[in-house]
């Protein structure tokens, strides 16, 4: 146990600067996993190992000379077609099955590529190093790197961008429409089939932007994906779907607690905190629901 | 029982009793054999019959693995020197001190994991579907995780089970913990079967076809649900003991803990074979043994590969497993019995 954190307000202020500029990513990490969740019903397990192929692409362009920050344009547009590629091959026929179904062979799809990822790049934990230099605050009492903000605002712009496409374009409304209501929307000459495609492909790029910017930032490692996952299944349970201001409270709230965590715990917990609260999360709202006679859909 | 069964059930059990002598290679392949097989047919209580698809049976196969090794240890020398000098260098456990050890270790790895299902069970057991399966999968990583960072059981570094004594014979070992795994799986087997045969899965089959009307019918749901879990978390944790003695090393996320692998294996293995029968996990861990066994030899580091993919391919192409094609198939051979007073009682009442 580590009482610095009463001791030194410094290292508070510290410790929520660091979170707020983390839970951004992690909101942007779990709106993806809101539209998906929303619009075809699937829980995608693999959603952590897509944002560390993303970050891997991004790595990869360090490696050959490029600037990582590259990577955030380049990530997403491979990443889109992978997952048009993984759409086709798996998802397409666990969409209208029982949930289980999908997570479990979402799950194998995690494994999978675990598995390739740590056959492609190794097993070592790797970052691109953006050079961004870092920004000091209160007599160099708070040290914020530079490449945290930087992908905090990125975020920021991409969501931005994609809640402006998703109200103004054909696309959006037609994925709008299939997350109200398939069916109708189907009878109405919407090709559900493709929006689907669209909506795993833009998830799958919203990873890939998330990924580019935590190997900036962090660190990636073949087998980090699974606690991105539960992270943004947290942040989107806690938020409820389609609820995007939400979406981003929870998610800053998450990064906050995980950095408190990190500090009062130790680093050893970190992780195993996170699950832990997922759990706590998730019985919370049982008990809440179930004096109504509910529970949770 | 009839004659058929008889003569079915008594040919596994000279087999198995005869299999250490007969494949004297294969004891450890066998022993890990039947602790699959256990594990997956617990994973079908609540899994397959009940509706409750868990990812975290792992949390009381992990747990009863760590108390059964804590447990014989620590009845005898002081855990902490004894994880902190790596074991068995220090101290070397007598015979007498090691089967009494076993004894009273695995006694407390089936206990403690039941009381732990009871003490959760209502809390997660109240969350339906996703919610149960996401739940349950943050239970057996956070327990990984959190079991990791604890000093006195080895932390990162891992927990030396008390290697074997020396009894004199050197094939002791591998028959010792054959015997001690396929007993547990004939025990396993029959207290499932005979649970199989009474109400109380007619009400887990309740809670798995509708919950709402089962609790309507004035079944009290969620004590048939804890009792069930509780039932899983037994065996789970009678594996997990026999299992961390066998491999002879713990490590908290890659051998007890294990939701990537052993994890997984459950879950697939039940559905491999059929979800909701009694042979069906039998039948689909042996396969996924074998499978598993002969990719891991002949393409070793693609094992995960291979898992990943077959996991995709059972689940979109073979959700009713084995059990279930055959009964679509040979639904005289293997549908549904009724039994013969049931249907004599549904003719009186029309």
């Amino acid at each position: 146990m580590d009482f610095l954190v009463f001791q030194y307000p410094m290292i508070t202020v510290q410790a929520c600067l660091d979170g707020i500029l983390l839970g951004v990513l992690f909101a942007l990490i779990a709106y993806g996993m809101a539209l998906q969740w929303g619009v075809m019903n699937i829980i995608n397990i693999a959603q952590g190992d897509l944002v560390i192929l993303g970050g891997y692409i991004a790595y990869f362009m360090y490696l050959y000379g490029i600037h990582p920050a590259w990577g955030v344009i380049v990530a997403p547009v491979i990443m889109y077609f992978v997952g048009i590629a993984i759409y086709k091959l798996v998802i397409n026929k666990v969409v209208d099955r029982d949930l289980f179904i999908s997570i479990l062979a979402t799950f194998g799809i995690s494994i999978l590529f675990m598995q390739l990822m740590n056959f492609a790049f190794g097993a070592d934990v790797v970052l691109a190093n953006s050079g961004y230099g870092t920004t000091m605050l209160f007599d160099s009492n708070v040290v914020l790197p530079n490449s945290k903000i930087f992908s905090a605002f990125i975020s920021i712009l991409f969501a931005a961008c994609l809640v402006i496409y998703m109200k103004k374009s054909k696309l959006g409304r037609a994925i709008r429409a299939t997350a109200q209501n398939a069916r109708a929307a189907k009878i109405l000459g919407v090709d559900t089939e493709k929006v689907y495609a669209a909506t795993f492909g833009i998830n799958a790029a919203l990873c890939g932007v998330a990924g580019a910017l935590i190997s900036i930032t962090f660190t990636i490692h073949p087998y980090m994906g699974l606690p991105y996952t539960i992270r943004s299944f947290m942040i989107v349970i806690v938020a409820g779907l389609g609820n995007l201001p939400g979406v981003a409270m929870s998610g800053m709230g998450l990064g906050v607690f995980e950095e408190f965590a990190d500090y009062i715990l130790g680093t050893e917990f970190r992780i195993g905190s996170v699950f832990l609260l997922l759990v706590l999360i998730l019985v919370y709202r049982r008990f809440k629901l179930s004096r109504k006679r509910e529970y949770l859909k | 029982m009839n004659k058929n069964n008889l003569i079915l059930y008594s040919g596994i059990l000279i087999f198995g009793l005869a299999a250490p002598f007969l494949f004297p290679a294969f004891k450890v392949q066998l022993s890990i054999l039947c602790v699959l097989i256990v594990l997956a047919t617990t994973w079908n209580i609540q899994g397959g019959e009940m509706g409750y698809n868990s990812f975290g049976n792992i949390l009381f196969y992990g747990l009863g693995m760590y108390l059964c090794a804590s447990v014989q240890v620590g009845m005898f020398f002081p855990l902490a020197e004894w994880t902190e000098s790596g074991g068995e260098k220090t101290f070397v456990h007598t015979p007498t001190q090691f089967f009494q050890g076993m004894a009273v270790g695995l006694i407390v790895a089936a206990v403690v994991p039941t009381i732990v299902a009871g003490l959760i069970g209502y809390s997660i057991l109240g969350l339906r579907g996703h919610y149960f399966a996401i739940c349950t999968l943050g239970l057996g990583v956070a327990a990984g995780e959190i079991s990791g960072g604890i000093e006195i059981i080895g932390a990162g570094q891992g927990f030396t089970t008390p290697p074997f004594p020396d009894v004199g014979s050197l094939e002791a070992r591998g028959e010792f913990f054959y015997f001690l795994s396929f007993f547990t799986l004939i025990l396993t087997f029959i207290a499932v079967r005979s649970i199989y045969s009474t109400r109380f899965k007619l009400i887990l089959n309740a809670i798995r076809d509708n919950e709402d009307k089962a609790e309507a019918m004035g079944i009290e749901t969620m004590k048939y649900k804890i009792i069930g879990w509780m039932i899983s978390a037994f065996f789970c944790g009678l594996a997990g003991g026999i299992m961390g003695g066998l491999v002879g090393y713990i490590d908290s996320t890659d051998v007890a803990f294990d939701g990537r692998e052993m994890g997984v294996f459950m879950v697939l293995m039940a559905i491999l074979g059929g979800k909701g029968t009694l042979w069906g996990p039998v039948i689909g861990a042996t396969i996924f043994h074998i499978f598993k066994e002969g990719f891991w030899t002949f393409f070793l580091g693609w094992q995960y590969v291979a898992l990943g993919v077959l996991i995709v391919v059972i689940v979109i192409y073979f959700p009713e497993g084995i059990m279930g094609w055959l009964r679509e198939k040979y639904p005289e051979r293997f549908g549904e019995v009724v039994d013969e007073k049931d249907r004599k009682a549904q003719v009186e009442l029309k």
